[in-house]
């Protein structure tokens, strides 16, 4: 087809960001096959392809969570205060790397990364300091930690425990998602199989002790984050979700007494109508998996509930100002397609962990959304789009086509192990990169209109004084506890790592004993060993 | 001509290899020999790799402000095995307020968010021709 005239850059095909042909016009006759209460249903019925709930966001509106951490617990303590102060409805807590990856700050692999990337947790007494003050009963909080999760997780039920908080009452979100560790983001520890046993083992103990909390946050986000194309994030996500529940079914949990604790996290990328579709496709394959593959009976295990962030590879450190407008489009996107809760970017992030001022008007960009905009009134608006309903079900067919492939392999973590996942989004980035090289894919600001000189904009610096505090409070630390009471805890973790009892009770109690993270994340790598990562190009 | 020789790095403890990877094969494509380490590589690590495989290049991939430290202590290692005419070019997010020190290292090519593969290959050329030349 020649181009029209006047099309963008005189561009002949006409593709997503993701290189999925569009045509230009979509009819009637693309969604005839579609059955409205077999395929669509209201929202909240099956297949919830328009959404859980049945008005949507009239009962309550998503939460607005945006992620936050850096430097010592009482920086961040700050910051949280400050967010709850401007209307945020919950915590989102950032870890740095150190913590991310169970290792002390003292640790020579830590080196300048401590309180860099997020807040650094290296004791129960950095966790009483993260929440000094605020009422752990009366929030949500979501904690991005996976391979340490159980620590992590351990730590912030003590601390809920000194507020006199019960904790069949506590609500909150751990990632604990360490497929997708392997597949994209890489903070692995252990080998797969004993992580996988650290997770089954969380489900079981929420189960019996934390029944409100979300033991899991099954997230695409990081994979797409690594390059993978939008059907990749709902075919990777959702086969993970799968895997989660075979595991714990294998280890002796009943489908429907801890799927309905299991949630998702998506990312919001650039493409509008693309990201739409991602969403309502993915609610409808989880549904129907779980009550034909798992035979769920739970409607709540039916329900895919998620948590969205804005695209941080969309941002630009050219022209930052322009990442408001791309962030305020791809949030819009997430709302559109029923997200439960959003985080917005901040406009400096390619440069920098966000200032105070960035972040606030990352979170006014979502209040103007669900407040001026009057998307927020009705459910699921574009159901019943033409071109919406075909892509939705496009993208499902796709994504059930690489579900089936890795289902061929023996599962995800078969598939991780030689390494299928991580080939096909490494090629699906080069390919993005090649396209953005020749200008077949437009960056405003990057490789089209560009601007000759800049105005930098003010930055979060972070240096090495929260290292050095950190370093500090350690020592202290290893002073002050009791060594002996220490040491027996660890003993009890390496003890139940070797052997098959939960893994959560002695955690707790090295956690309670003030034994910091690298300790016990120490403890279950001499049981377990460490993976290693084969370097692929 | 021979080819040139980088390593691709991913010091410290952050596991975002997607910048690295696409870096690597663009290098690759555009005909030079590239080793990538993998993740979590010390800086005495690389300084053992750039030895053995006698490199010309190392480019590091650096997202987490980490770059504070380990180049410093990557430069210093270079200087003490006697690898000074190594070019060392960096990736990453390095925050404006760094980009003087980086370069009073020997840091020469700071490559940020937005750069091009045409760009980066053409530094590198340019560079590793010229340090022939000199030498």
């Amino acid at each position: 087809m020649p181009p029209a005239t006047g099309s963008p850059a005189g561009r002949r095909e006409f593709t997503t960001v993701s290189g999925r042909p569009v045509r230009v016009l979509y009819t009637p006759a693309d969604v005839a096959h579609l059955d409205y209460a077999r395929d669509l249903g209201d929202p909240g019925t099956f297949p919830y392809t328009r959404g859980i709930h049945a008005t949507g966001y009239r009962g309550k509106l998503w939460t607005m969570r945006q992620f936050a951490g850096f430097g010592t617990p009482g920086e961040t303590n700050a910051r949280y205060k400050e967010l709850l102060a401007n209307g945020g409805t919950g915590l989102s807590v950032a870890f740095d790397l150190p913590t991310l990856m169970g290792r002390d700050p003292d640790h020579p692999l830590s080196l300048g990364e401590v309180g860099k990337c997020g807040v650094s947790i290296v004791s129960l007494a950095d966790m009483e300091a993260l929440f000094d003050g605020i009422d752990l009963s009366s929030i949500t909080t979501s904690m991005t930690i996976n391979s340490p999760a159980p620590v992590l997780f351990a730590m912030y039920l003590a601390v809920a425990e000194r507020q006199g908080a019960d904790w069949r009452q506590l609500s909150g979100t751990i990632q604990n998602d360490i497929l997708k560790e392997f597949i994209a983001q890489k903070e692995f520890i252990y080998p797969p199989r004993p992580s996988m046993r650290l997770v089954t083992d969380v489900f079981r103990f929420c189960r019996d002790e934390v029944p409100r909390w979300n033991t899991i946050s099954v997230s695409g986000y990081h994979i797409r984050e690594a390059g993978a194309t939008a059907v990749q994030e709902l075919a990777f996500t959702l086969r993970d979700g799968v895997e989660y529940v075979q595991y714990g079914v294998d280890a002796g949990l009943g489908v429907d007494e801890f799927v309905p604790r299991l949630s998702f996290f998506f990312n919001a990328h650039n493409d509008f109508f693309e990201e739409i579709a991602k969403y309502r496709a993915a609610r409808r394959i989880w549904a129907r998996v779980m009550r034909e593959r798992f035979g769920a009976r739970d409607e709540r295990s039916l329900k895919l509930r998620f948590h969205s962030q804005t695209a941080g590879v969309s941002l630009t450190a050219q022209q930052p100002y322009n990442n408001v407008v791309r962030t305020a489009l791809q949030a819009l996107a997430a709302v559109l397609g029923g997200t439960q809760s959003l985080h917005t970017n901040s406009l400096d992030e390619a440069l920098a962990l966000p200032t105070r001022e960035a972040v606030t008007l990352a979170l006014r960009t979502q209040q103007i959304i669900a407040h001026e905009s009057g998307v927020a009134n009705v459910v699921d608006p574009l159901g019943g789009s033409y071109f919406v309903e075909h892509l939705t079900g496009e993208m499902e067919g796709e994504a059930l086509d690489i579900m089936g492939v890795i289902d061929a392999m023996g599962g995800m973590v078969a598939a991780i192990e030689r390494g299928f996942p991580q080939r096909e989004i490494a090629e699906s980035a080069y390919r993005y990169q090649q396209a953005v090289e020749r200008r077949e894919k437009i960056i405003v600001g990057v490789n089209e209109f560009v601007a000759d000189e800049e105005e930098p904009v003010p930055i979060l610096y972070i240096d090495e004084a929260a290292a050095d505090r950190q370093l500090a409070g350690l020592e202290r630390l290893r002073r002050n506890r009791d060594g002996d009471r220490v040491r027996r805890a660890l003993d009890g973790l390496r003890e139940a790592a070797a052997g098959t009892a939960n893994t959560m009770p002695p955690i707790l109690e090295a956690v309670r004993a003030y034994a910091s993270i690298g300790e016990i994340c120490d403890a279950l790598r001499e049981v377990w060993g460490e993976y290693e990562e084969v370097p692929a190009i | 001509m021979p080819r040139i020789r980088v390593i691709i790095a991913k010091p410290g403890l952050d596991g975002h290899d997607r910048g690295a990877k696409i870096i690597a094969r663009g290098l690759r494509d555009a005909g030079m020999e590239v080793i990538y380490t993998g993740l979590r590589q010390t800086p005495e690590q690389i300084v053992a790799a750039a030895l053995q495989e006698d490199a010309d290049v190392i480019g590091l991939s650096i997202l987490s402000g980490a770059h504070t430290r380990i180049c410093p202590r990557l430069m210093e290692l270079l200087r003490e095995h006697g690898l000074d005419d190594v070019l060392v070019v960096l990736g990453g997010i390095i925050p404006d307020p760094d980009v003087p020190a980086m370069q009073a290292l020997g840091i020469r090519g700071i490559f940020r968010p937005g750069a091009s593969m045409a760009e980066i290959v053409d530094f590198i050329e340019r560079n590793v021709r010229a340090r022939e030349e000199q030498g």
